[in-house]
């Protein structure tokens, strides 16, 4: 029973911190039509740089700077908005399909630099960050979990209410005007180039959250955390969920994650041995299938976008 | 003659060997409704991309109330008193018909990220106004009633309704339209009529390309035709209805879009 509870905690943790990213890509996609195929570096961008700003000094590699867990978390999120600036003032120009390749390009490239730079972080073997925060008082049981999870949910809240009020504005407006048609809002007085940037940036610090989050709670983060398919998987959550819907991106993290892990499971205890070799190949092939499928049948997700979003927007 | 509000002297659009915009010199007669006119494949959209900075022009220049804006960006021309619609109809299909009005007025505090932050009255303020307004706009295009509607699922007229109403929230000075009969019904143009010539008598300066020469005859007056890229007659109405080598440049071009 007792590793139950601590199952579904660490489950909802891990939910709360992918739903943060999910919201972050939702923004970028779901709102504004960017198509960032590399949600992967923003999320590392954040992992790697709260671990390094939060580390006490590392043999042999960037480090030792020992901020304050909320500031080094922070220093993560402007990390990401920093690769997003970089990235997004030479690649926003390009339409769907190039920014797509383009951006995962450069999370292709963000992987191998910590893959192969070992005086950064480590290189393959990862960084070992900094003792989880606060655990000297909490210690690292089940209460330890159980709080960490609520500091998860009150990010993921502050987050969800941060974007609905952004989504609801006229900025959320003028985000789904440039998605609908960029022309037609240039025509209207509209400068599309500078608004593609504030939400590609915003966005992509929101990842970079869920990244310092997510290496803060395995106090631990290697390249192996950042693979292409963790791209795939927040993709599919936002797909499935409903892109331009804040709650469906929650909701579609929750059953993703669920079918993921559950999927992982069943394989492991069902198949036979042969088949659980391939265990990470199926569930690969199956998180495809599920995009692909979304796509076809529902490319609105479970829960589709409102029509009028903004507060004022309704005749009556 | 008052100084025009647009000219152009020279204006051409080459599209690697095709000119489809070539040496074009026109005057635009503040408080006209100007017909332009022409076969399909003249150059009349694309001399209207040039004039709102849509597309850059090869050679020429364009002055807006005596002002150089050659090569300015739509935004920039939207906010100096220029608006116009397409030819096929752009709506935010995904947004209600009262957000894409509400979207056109300039400068909002709250289009920037931190507006709806650090300044949440004064934004709830604008939008009271702008609401406000939008809905007063949609009343006189004849749309309030679509207004909660996406405007993707209105009629192709309402949606040349939509963006005239669009642009008339930035009150431009000058309004380009791009065929707002062509596959609209009759009741509809007749609307679109009626409030395009109001608000011209308000003091608004047409430029309007049509195909349907009765609707030129009537609402039109000068008009300008274009073949080939090239100013090939300017008069009134009438004269246009007499003159030979306006029928020659129709009669010459493939019939139908
Ligand atoms: N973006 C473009 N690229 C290449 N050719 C174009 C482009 N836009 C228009 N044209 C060509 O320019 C000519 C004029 O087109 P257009 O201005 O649309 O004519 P009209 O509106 O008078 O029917 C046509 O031959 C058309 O095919
Ligand atoms: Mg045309």
């Amino acid at each position: 029973m007792i590793g139950l509870i601590s199952y579904l905690v660490f489950f909802a943790t891990v939910a709360s911190i992918l739903a943060i990213a999910v919201l972050g890509l939702n923004l970028q996609w779901g709102n504004t039509g960017l198509f960032n195929g590399g949600v992967v570096a923003f999320f590392g961008a954040g992992a790697y740089g709260t671990l390094i700003l939060g580390s006490p000094a590392l043999e042999g590699q960037l480090g030792g700077f020992e901020l304050a867990y909320p500031l080094a978390l922070t220093g993560g999120m402007v990390a990401a908005a920093l690769l997003a600036w970089a990235v997004g003032a030479l690649t926003l120009r390009l339409r769907h399909d190039y920014l797509a390749i383009a951006t995962f390009g450069v999370a292709v490239a963000f992987e191998s630099l910590m893959r192969n730079a070992e005086w950064l972080a480590g290189g393959a073997k990862g960084i070992r960050g900094f003792e989880r925060p606060l655990r000297a008082a909490l210690g690292d049981g089940f209460l330890y979990n159980l709080a960490f999870l609520g500091f998860v949910l009150c990010l993921l809240v502050a987050v969800y209410l941060f974007l609905e009020r952004l989504v609801g504005s006229p900025f959320g407006r003028l985000l789904r005007a440039i998605r609908e048609d960029e022309d037609a809002a240039r025509s209207l007085g509209k400068r599309p180039a500078r608004v593609r940037l504030v939400a590609f940036v915003t966005g992509s610090a929101i990842m970079g959250l869920a990244g310092g989050l997510y290496a803060s709670f395995y106090a631990f983060v290697s390249p192996q955390d950042i693979l292409p398919v963790l791209t795939f998987q927040i993709w599919a959550m936002l797909i499935v969920g409903g892109a331009g819907n804040n709650r469906g991106a929650i909701m579609g993290t929750v059953l993703i994650w669920g079918a993921w892990t559950g999927s992982g499971w069943a394989l492991s205890r069902f198949a036979p041995i042969e088949a659980q070799l391939y265990t990470g190949s199926i569930q690969f092939v199956m998180i495809g299938a599920v995009i692909v499928g979304m796509l076809l049948w529902r490319p609105q997700g479970l829960f589709p976008e409102r029509l009028v979003v903004s507060q004022s927007g309704r005749s009556n | 003659m008052a100084e025009p509000i647009l000219s152009t002297r020279g204006l051409s659009r080459h599209f690697g060997p095709l000119k489809a915009v070539d040496g074009v010199s026109l005057d635009i007669r503040e408080g006209s409704i100007t017909g332009l006119i022409g076969p399909n494949g003249a150059g009349k959209s694309t001399l209207f991309n040039l004039l709102t900075g849509a597309l850059k022009p090869t050679a020429g220049t364009v002055t807006l109330a005596g002002r150089d804006v050659t090569g300015l960006p739509p935004d920039r021309l939207f906010a100096l008193g220029l608006g116009r619609t397409f030819q096929i109809p752009r709506p935010f299909a995904r947004m209600s018909v009262l957000e894409n009005v509400m979207l056109a007025p300039l400068a909002q505090t709250g289009e920037r990220l931190a507006g709806p932050f650090l300044s949440p009255g004064r934004v709830r303020a604008e939008e009271a106004a702008i609401r406000a307004r939008a809905l007063e706009v949609l009343d006189f295009v004849t749309l309030a009633p679509l207004a909660d509607h996406p405007a993707g699922k209105i009629s192709g007229g309402q949606m040349k309704l939509l963006e005239l109403a669009r642009i008339l929230m930035g009150d431009p000075k000058l309004i380009l339209l791009d065929e707002p009969a062509a596959g609209v019904n009759p009741t509809l143009t007749r609307t679109l009529i009626g409030k395009i010539e109001e608000l011209n008598r308000a003091g608004k300066t047409f430029v309007i390309i049509e195909h349907d020469m009765d609707f030129v005859m009537r609402h039109c007056d000068p008009v300008i035709a274009l073949a080939e890229g090239r100013v090939i007659f300017q008069g009134t109405a009438a004269e246009a209805r007499a003159n030979p080598d306006l029928l020659d440049a129709y009669l010459g071009a493939p019939a139908g879009d």
